[in-house]
């Protein structure tokens, strides 16, 4: 499981991340930051971590982390 | 327990970026953070810093930034590549900058195949002064100054920087490319990476030129306007390698 933080108030509301995501874990909130800008918001359920969002955001407002591996014994 | 896999590159600051929403200098300025980053360059690079939109590049990369006059970085970055052993000096263009008041100092630049990083930003307009048509503006775009769209029989074609500048023989690698996708930043990395690569081994001259979205000069939504890059952007300016000489193993 992964999941991304977004820092509101880098976050310009471009909507980049929006359309790059194939899991749809991603859209515009209700929300304004300080600048009245519309920011995006995680509302993943299944993120795979890819990084998508992270790659087309333009004002590095986006973290992504992912679980580690668990090692299973065989 | 989770782990931090993609964060802000080290050699930004932590300053946020005054563009436009849904403009693409974020996405490129972030590409070579990230190279500075994993060839451990922070410390001896020298960004030589555009006028134009990016003109507060100095404010965002942890390193060491110089001003030059409006289209002269790439004059500028020769006496300081030439006169600082060991730095790794780039240059960040915009089409104002590059392809219009500073053509002669590219084009010389490249001809003598000074061993320098260009990173040339193509949106085909002037976003910092209001959208007025540029040498890149495509043929029939609607800008300030063409609000009926270039009329090419007035305002005359395209500049197309990668490939003018390909034949010269101090030029060891030009690639064209766009950041509109995963996809193709993936591509766009790829690209910026070789570049750093070739300025490492002393092969000379060096260019990227990334085809870039300008939502507010273009009057378009930030996803819309990256599409446009796509569909029209890359009939007139073609993606791909335009010069490589080949790198050391």
């Amino acid at each position: 499981m992964a999941k991304v933080v977004i820092d509101q108030e880098r976050c310009k509301g471009c909507g980049l991340c929006v359309a790059a995501c194939n899991f749809g874990n991603l859209r515009i909130g209700e929300n304004f930051n300080s600048k009245s800008y519309k920011v995006s918001e995680f509302v993943g359920e299944d993120c795979k971590g890819c990084g998508f969002c992270y790659m087309v955001c333009p004002d590095t407002a986006i973290t992504v982390y992912r679980d580690e591996k668990v090692e299973v014994e065989k | 327990m989770s782990n931090q896999i993609l964060e802000r590159p080290k050699s930004l600051t932590q300053k946020q970026f005054h563009y436009c929403p849904g403009c693409h200098h974020g996405i490129i300025h972030r590409l070579i953070a990230e190279t500075i980053d994993e060839f451990d360059l922070r410390e001896k690079t020298i960004i030589v810093q555009p006028v134009g939109c990016a003109v507060y590049i100095y404010e965002y990369f942890d390193t060491d930034v110089s001003e030059a006059a409006h289209g002269r970085a790439p004059a500028v970055a020769t006496a300081i590549k030439r006169v600082s052993k060991g730095k790794f000096v780039l240059t960040y263009q915009g089409d104002g900058d590059l392809a219009a008041i500073g053509t002669a100092e590219i084009v010389h630049a490249a001809a003598r195949g000074e061993n320098i990083c260009v990173f040339f930003v193509n949106n085909a307009i002037y976003g910092m002064t209001g959208g007025q048509m540029a040498p890149t503006t495509l043929p029939g775009m609607k800008t300030a100054t063409t609000p009926l769209g270039r009329d090419v029989k007035k305002q005359g074609y395209p500049i197309k920087v990668s490939e003018m500048l390909a034949p010269f023989e101090g030029v060891s690698y030009i690639e064209r490319v766009m950041v509109s996708s995963p996809k193709h930043v993936i591509k766009a990395k790829s690209a910026v990476r070789k570049a750093f690569k070739y300025q490492l081994q002393e092969k000379g001259f060096s260019l990227v030129e990334f085809l870039s979205a300008c939502p507010t000069g273009w009057g378009m939504p930030p996803v819309d306007a990256a599409k446009w890059v796509e569909e029209n952007m890359t009939k007139q300016f073609p993606l791909g390698v335009y010069k490589e000489v080949g790198l050391d193993d």
